[in-house]
């Protein structure tokens, strides 16, 4: 295993960052030209140096917000993780469990949170609470369902051989019906990463919080009664940053638990 | 139930008892069914006795029944009717898939320890074991592997190092070697036979190949479908020790012409 690399990384890595990089710079021109050709009001579409300037200047108060609404994202993905994996357990050792179950997560992932995002606020004193909860109802459902899919895909023969050598229910669980889940987990975490981010979003314009304690949504909500178009664009940008960060870490998460034994995580080239 | 005989076979051609195992049975089939829940019948009335030590092969076309009839002795799948007896004490038993199925996110050393952790063994003590396991069949340098790092061969020979580990009095192989070239079968059949040699543990393999069973085995059962019985049980007199000699000499040839017979027997039953 000798790829040639450069500065670190292997040398075929780097088109792969290099390419989106230099697309993204061509879009970004492109953009600010156009702005500045056809003489757009920053009121309607503002330019991206106007957006950067107002992500600097905004710093402190949208920093404060970013962190607001990473915690309930993240402590959302931590109750969603739990909870998705332990339910999936539950179906796992049980068909009845599964038949009885499932049509409520399946309910629960199906109707928009938007819909019941006030209610839940309504019904719950605590907003935070009621923004976790919400954050929570949409990055449940990928885990749950690719969790079980997992756990009752194992190689049957595996199985068998688990039982051949009296295995006990506990053995098989752990060191054969997890790890076998794994792939299917870490796929479903992937998706509810960046779902459990949308919930959160969502949640916190249903609620509309202001203050202290208000998370990126209020900050567009806001910027937007006051026709602070640039800073709006800076949450907007943030929000988009922060998602692309939570999935890619969670990429690097699945390919260092996965890239000795699944194909998924394998090198192309091999 | 004193039954004195070794086997009972039907409408056996040519062979018929000519050497039937005298050593005492690893393990009595008595009237064994099964019955899936479908309602098809599987395996019918079936008995079979396999003497201790020795290699055995069941033959016949697909879905006679044969894995089932496996499985059934590996107490993997119930019986329906019937019953297995184990004259001896009840024998460790190793099991050996179609299909290497070993754990993908376990390297070969820890695939071949699996039996020996799951039996609750120390680390040191299991990881001794499965490394000179591992030797014996040739694969010390792929200890550190992963599955998906191996060839189709070099798995199975994993797999058969994880069902020797345990030292089995019984191994049960069901198609073992089925998915391979024929180049690297050959090679398994010799290292199979070697360890055979070397271990003397009671051999029960299936497989739809007549040059296998041949090959490998002292008996050869015939099994006809639908639903599975026995057809045919021929000795195999070869020669003790069996090498690529072997495979190319006459009296291999007539032996494999036999079981073909014996096998066309059952398919037109």
């Amino acid at each position: 295993m000798s790829t040639p690399r450069l500065l670190g990384l292997p040398r075929d890595v780097w088109p792969r960052i290099l390419a989106p990089l230099m697309m993204g710079m061509i879009l970004l021109g492109a953009w600010e030209f156009a702005v500045r050709h056809f003489g757009v009001p920053a009121y309607v579409v503002p330019g991206p140096v106007l957006i950067g300037q107002a992500l600097v200047a905004d710093w402190p108060s949208l920093a404060a917000a970013l962190v607001v609404t990473l915690r309930i994202t993240v402590l959302a993905l931590l109750v969603a993780v739990t909870a998705g994996v332990l339910l999936a357990l539950l179906f796992s050792q049980s068909k009845w469990v599964e038949m009885t179950f499932l049509p409520y997560a399946v309910i629960l992932q199906v109707t928009p949170i938007v819909a019941i995002a006030p209610l839940i606020i309504i019904w719950v004193d605590n907003v935070q609470a009621a923004l976790l909860i919400c954050a929570w109802i949409v990055a449940f459902f990928p885990i749950v369902s690719n969790t079980t899919i997992g756990l009752n895909s194992t190689d049957r023969n595996l199985v068998d051989l688990f039982r051949l050598y009296g295995a006990t229910r506990w053995q098989t669980l752990l060191q054969l019906r997890l790890p076998a889940a794994m792939p299917f987990f870490l796929a479903g975490l992937r998706i509810s990463g960046g779902l459990s981010l949308i919930g959160a979003i969502v949640a916190e314009f249903v609620a509309g919080a202001g203050g202290a304690s208000s998370g990126l949504a209020y900050r567009i909500l806001e910027a937007g009664y006051q026709l602070q178009i640039p800073r709006m664009f800076a949450a907007l940008a943030l929000i988009s940053l922060a998602g692309v960060v939570i999935f890619l870490s969670l990429s690097l998460l699945s390919h260092l638990l996965l890239r000795r034994w699944h194909e998924s995580a394998m090198s192309p080239d091999r | 139930m004193a039954d004195p005989s070794p086997t009972e076979t039907n409408g056996t051609p040519g062979l018929a008892g000519a050497a039937a195992p005298r050593a005492p049975a690893a393990v009595r089939l008595r009237g064994v069914s099964k019955r899936y829940a479908n309602g098809t019948l599987a395996v019918e009335g079936l008995d079979l006795d396999i003497a201790a030590g020795s290699f055995v092969s069941l033959l016949g076309p697909s879905g006679c029944g044969k894995s089932t009839l496996l499985r059934m002795v590996a107490g993997l799948a119930p019986l329906s009717t019937g019953r297995i007896e184990w004259p001896g004490a009840t024998p460790r038993l190793g099991f050996v898939f179609q299909e290497p199925t070993l754990m993908p996110w376990q390297t070969a050393l820890d695939n071949v320890a699996l039996p020996l952790k799951l039996a609750g063994m120390a680390q040191a003590e299991r990881q001794r074991r499965a490394r000179e396991m591992l030797a014996l069949v040739g694969l010390s340098e792929a200890a550190s592997s992963y599955p998906r790092e191996l060839s189709g061969g070099m798995r199975m020979r994993v797999s058969i190092a994880r069902a020797l580990v345990t030292q089995p009095d019984l191994l049960l192989l069901d198609e073992p070697f089925a998915a391979l070239d024929e180049i690297t079968r050959f090679r398994l059949n010799n290292d199979l036979l070697r360890l055979w040699e070397a271990h003397r543990f009671t051999a029960v393999f299936v497989t739809h190949s007549v040059f296998e069973s041949v090959y490998l085995s002292e008996r050869v059962v015939v099994m006809a479908g639908g639903p599975g019985r026995l057809h045919a049980d021929l000795p195999i007199p070869a020669p003790p020790r069996r090498d690529e000699a072997f495979r190319t000499s006459p009296s291999y040839a007539g032996l494999c012409r036999a079981v073909s017979e014996a096998l066309a027997g059952a398919m037109a039953a």
